[in-house]
């Protein structure tokens, strides 16, 4: 079936895949917003402990989504992965660096004898949800204002000196912090993923005082989500856009090129506004009438929302990773993809994602079946 | 290769040591001891002995301790490859990349949620479901195992690709050419063979632990019954796949033969070198020890009279084995990289006959392309020793292996476990060496096939990012010190836990 596609089809499937699976990761972050909700919706251990188990058994599910984003990226647009990992050495960095610290603070937190203590933990915890959050938003939000690089894979001959892949800034990515759109963007990605952590507890846990909290916390995250998501889509929608002439493949600046796209794609359209609408209905939800309804409804929305927008990055003769030190260095979905015969034999393998999807959310189910509460946990022999 | 910055890919290179064989101390454990839970989570289901239950929560904790720092140190490795290997990950991406996210989409979905289950589905879930899913996360460790090995596989016999002139770099023809390569298939069943080991000598060194304190006598007895059979099948299978995976090295990467052996001049009848010491001679009289007679030429050709090339015939080549000589190759490496260039410069001025001249002249010596960026015909040979001696003292572990196994069978079946001191003593120590073992195993193949990221065709010095020398020290140091920590931390967890024992299985700190 796949075959028979014609290779943009293709390198337009695997930017939706890789769009699909950054929209899931960030929706998954909540686990993320969660780590940094302790302190604030916790009055004492035994609350601490409930909150942290609660996002505890689904924090691998965020890792592992940002593990096979990564490996998903690296099939379909290897020259994404060289230039942007290799270049922006420092923000990946410090986004790893999060992620590891991570990984073992769950299941280390409460045991015996665990060498750094819990505090320890659970402030590393912390620092990868803020972290991690806001720059994995830094870092999309270049796919509209660009990074200072040059490419030339022709380098390779030159034997003295075979750079394909230049990164022209000393901060190494850095500097992209210092970009008031994607710092909107970082800071909008912090904000939703706190708020998708509280509609998350107000439907797994079964405490009062807490879901007291967190709806009242919510109200608050909320609008500086908001505000810093409208910010976001109004400084990308009124800025010059990386456009690529489809016949010549040069790229050149086009004033209003994501307004334009937004209205070329009339789908993307109507996806997006799907999606605030549904973030915007689960935070009511779990806001105002305290429903466990609210997270399925803000999750929904929040993959739409980021799909929408990556497809706003890379699609319509765009480039999705635009250089503003050379126009002509920047990606698109096709200088950067892999061959036709790899993107065909990856689409082959992508067939098995609704597959996964299905496991995950039948023993999700399974686990979920009852809310969790403080005596659940304390008997809990593998808790963390 | 004098005009790279050679400290910025020495850093690089050491970065990515350190992160593999930290992450390497903890997956051969993983993947071995996801097994033995299964195993006993699936006899406690069958006799729902409340005993079987004990044990399989107490392997169980001690696997969630083990697999966390497992994550932790593996995430790494997969960016790695676009941030410190930036030329490669363009050059070879087209490959390479395939199997790290089939990795995701299959394996590691599958541990990660299976591994949520089996921790939290104690009475939540159905006993059945549970039981299955112990299952599910060994068969998903394993699976990630096989897609990473082939991946690693094809960087040491790159085949099922082509290079495209015109996107500069090599690109997938057949994905089951690459999948099921002999280099592949060896290097996976090995692999995972040996990490069984390293599970079942930590199942054999906790439990002889507790029968030298006179703990938990039964649950020991059991538990190393288990280990010891799954073990001796695991020792034996991996000589099995080591006599395999060396025959396959002899064909693919000749040069690392011969540095595992120390091999100088190559000869008919080659002895293997098996017990001794090496100096710094550039000949056979390098080694001194026990040689056993023809026995290279057996294990590497399974012909005795085969012509086993030395490093000496692969660096100045033996026109009677029609080995070219390095220089040769770095020559036509050159006319190659140039061709290239020249290729790209015809087609941009559209002088089509030019053009397929250099195509033409650049694929008649695109095998020796890599060579093109050696200055010297030393820089073709990888660190001697240390090949050699990681390779022997692999081997040598590897046999001890399965006579210890053997052993502890023989005792276990006629219930003498707890008399020999000497035995539980050598069993408490035996789970270190499996970690050395397995490392060195490591060493072998990833030191063995330097100054090669993909065998004769990309050099480790034309792979990296480019990068401040400084920014990858800062990162290496970070690395350094993050894992240590980590690494204590899980290592007084484990040991307390084990302190505890299973009889406290069910209580949580």
């Amino acid at each position: 079936m796949f075959s028979n596609l014609s290779y943009p089809v293709l390198q337009a499937y695997w930017w939706i895949i890789v769009s699909l699976l950054a929209a899931l990761l960030i929706f998954l972050m909540f686990v993320q917003g969660g780590q940094t909700l302790i302190r604030q919706l916790a009055k004492n251990d035994k609350e601490r402990s409930l909150l942290i188990n609660s996002i505890g058994r689904k924090w691998d599910l965020t890792f592992t989504t940002l593990v096979t984003f990564g490996g998903a990226f690296f099939a379909s647009f290897p020259l994404f992965y060289s230039t942007s990992f290799g270049g922006a050495y420092w923000v990946w960095m410090l986004i790893l660096f999060s992620f590891i610290i991570q990984a073992v603070s769950y299941e280390y937190r409460t045991k015996a004898n665990n060498f750094l203590g819990r505090k320890t933990y659970d402030t590393f915890l912390f620092i990868n949800g803020l972290l991690s959050t806001i720059l994995i938003g830094v870092a999309v939000g270049t796919f509209f204002t660009g990074s200072e690089f040059s490419v030339d894979k022709m380098n390779i001959t030159n034997v003295s000196d075979p750079v394909i892949s230049r990164w022209e800034t000393a901060t190494h990515g850095l500097e992209a912090a210092f970009n008031i759109t994607n710092l909107s963007l970082g800071l909008a990605v912090f904000f939703l993923a706190r708020v998708l952590a509280m509609l998350y507890f107000i439907n797994n846990i079964d405490h009062s005082e807490i879901i007291q909290r967190a709806a009242k916390t919510v109200k608050i995250c909320s609008a500086a989500f908001l505000g810093f998501f409208l910010l976001f889509i109004d400084l990308i929608l009124t800025r010059e856009g990386f456009a690529v002439d489809p016949d010549t493949k040069v790229v050149f600046l086009e004033k209003f090129k994501y307004l334009h796209n937004l209205l070329e794609m009339p789908l993307v359209l109507i996806l997006l506004l799907a999606g605030v609408v549904g973030v915007l209905s689960g935070i009511f939800l779990g806001a105002f009438k305290i429903s466990s309804k609210g997270i399925w409804f803000a999750g929904a929305g929040t993959v739409l929302t980021v799909f929408s927008i990556l497809m706003l990055a890379g699609l319509n003769n765009t480039a999705f990773y635009p250089s503003t030190f050379d126009l002509q260095s920047s990606l698109t979905i096709h200088n950067a993809s892999s061959s036709k015969y790899t993107l065909t034999t990856m689409s082959y393998v992508s067939l098995l994602v609704p597959f996964v999807v299905a496991y995950i959310w039948y023993s999700w189910k399974s686990l979920n079946k009852q809310k969790v509460n403080e005596a659940d946990i304390e008997n809990d022999t593998m808790k963390y | 290769m004098d005009h790279f910055d050679i400290s910025l890919v020495d850093w690089s290179r050491a970065q990515f040591a350190l992160t593999a064989m930290y992450h390497w101390i903890f997956v051969p454990l993983t993947l071995g001891l996801s097994f033995i839970v299964a195993f006993m989570h699936t006899i406690y289901y069958r006799t729902r002995d409340e005993k079987w239950k004990k044990m399989t929560k107490f392997w169980m904790k001690l696997f969630g301790i083990n697999f966390a720092i497992g994550v932790a140190t593996g995430i790494i490795l997969e960016f790695e490859f676009g941030t410190n290997w930036s030329n490669y990950s363009w050059f070879v991406g087209d490959i390479f990349g395939a199997p790290l996210a089939i990795e995701g989409i299959l394996a590691f979905f599958l541990e990660s949620t299976f591994i949520a289950v089996m921790f939290f589905g104690w009475d939540r879930v159905s006993e059945k479901f549970h039981m299955v899913s112990s299952w599910l996360v060994a068969f998903g460790s394993n699976l990630s195992a096989l897609w990473i090995l082939i991946a690693n596989a094809w960087m040491q016999n790159p085949v099922g690709m082509k290079f495209n002139p015109d996107t500069v770099r090599n690109e997938m023809v057949d994905f089951f050419e690459i999948a099921l390569s002999p280099t592949a298939v060896f290097k996976f069943l090995h692999t995972v063979s040996q990490a069984y080991i390293v599970g079942a000598l930590f199942v054999v060194a906790v439990s002889a632990w507790y029968i030298l304190k006179n703990r938990h006598l039964l649950f020991a007895k059991k538990s190393i019954l288990i280990a010891s059979v799954f073990g001796l099948l695991a020792s034996l299978f991996v000589a099995f796949t080591g006599d395999s995976s060396a025959y396959d090295v002899a064909q693919t990467q000749p040069m690392k033969l011969a540095a595992m052996e120390g091999l100088y001049d190559g000869e008919e009848k080659a002895d293997l070198n098996a017990l001794g010491f090496l100096n710094n001679e550039k000949n056979n009289s390098n080694f001194k020890g026990v040689r056993l007679p023809g026995l290279l030429s057996v294990l590497a050709f399974k012909d005795v009279n085969a012509f086993v090339p030395g490093i000496n015939d692969l660096v100045n080549g033996n026109a009677e084995q029609g080995i070219l000589p390095a220089e040769t190759r770095m020559k036509k490496g050159k006319i190659s990289i140039q061709a290239l260039a020249d290729y790209k410069k015809a087609k941009n001025e559209g002088n089509e006959e030019m053009t397929s001249l250099k195509l033409k002249e650049f694929e008649e010596n695109y095998s020796h392309f890599g060579y093109g960026y050696f200055e010297n015909k030393e820089d073709i040979v990888p660190n001697v020793h240390l090949t050699f001696y990681s390779f022997h003292i692999m081997v040598g572990l590897g046999l001890f292996f399965i006579l210890l196994f053997a052993w502890l069978l023989y005792a276990s079946l006629k219930d003498k476990i707890g008399k020999s001191k000497l035995l539980l003593r050598i069993s408490v120590w035996s789970f270190l060496f499996g970690l050395i073992a397995s490392e060195l195993g490591w060493v072998v193949a990833e030191v063995g096939r330097q100054p090669w990221t993909i065998q004769n065709i990309l050099p480790v010095g034309v792979s990296t990012s480019h990068l401040s020398v400084g920014s990858v020290q800062t990162t290496f140091f970070i690395f350094l010190a993050l894992f240590t920590i980590l690494l204590i931390a899980e290592v007084k967890i484990l040991i307390t836990q084990i302190k505890k024992g299973p009889e406290e299985g069910g209580s949580h700190v």
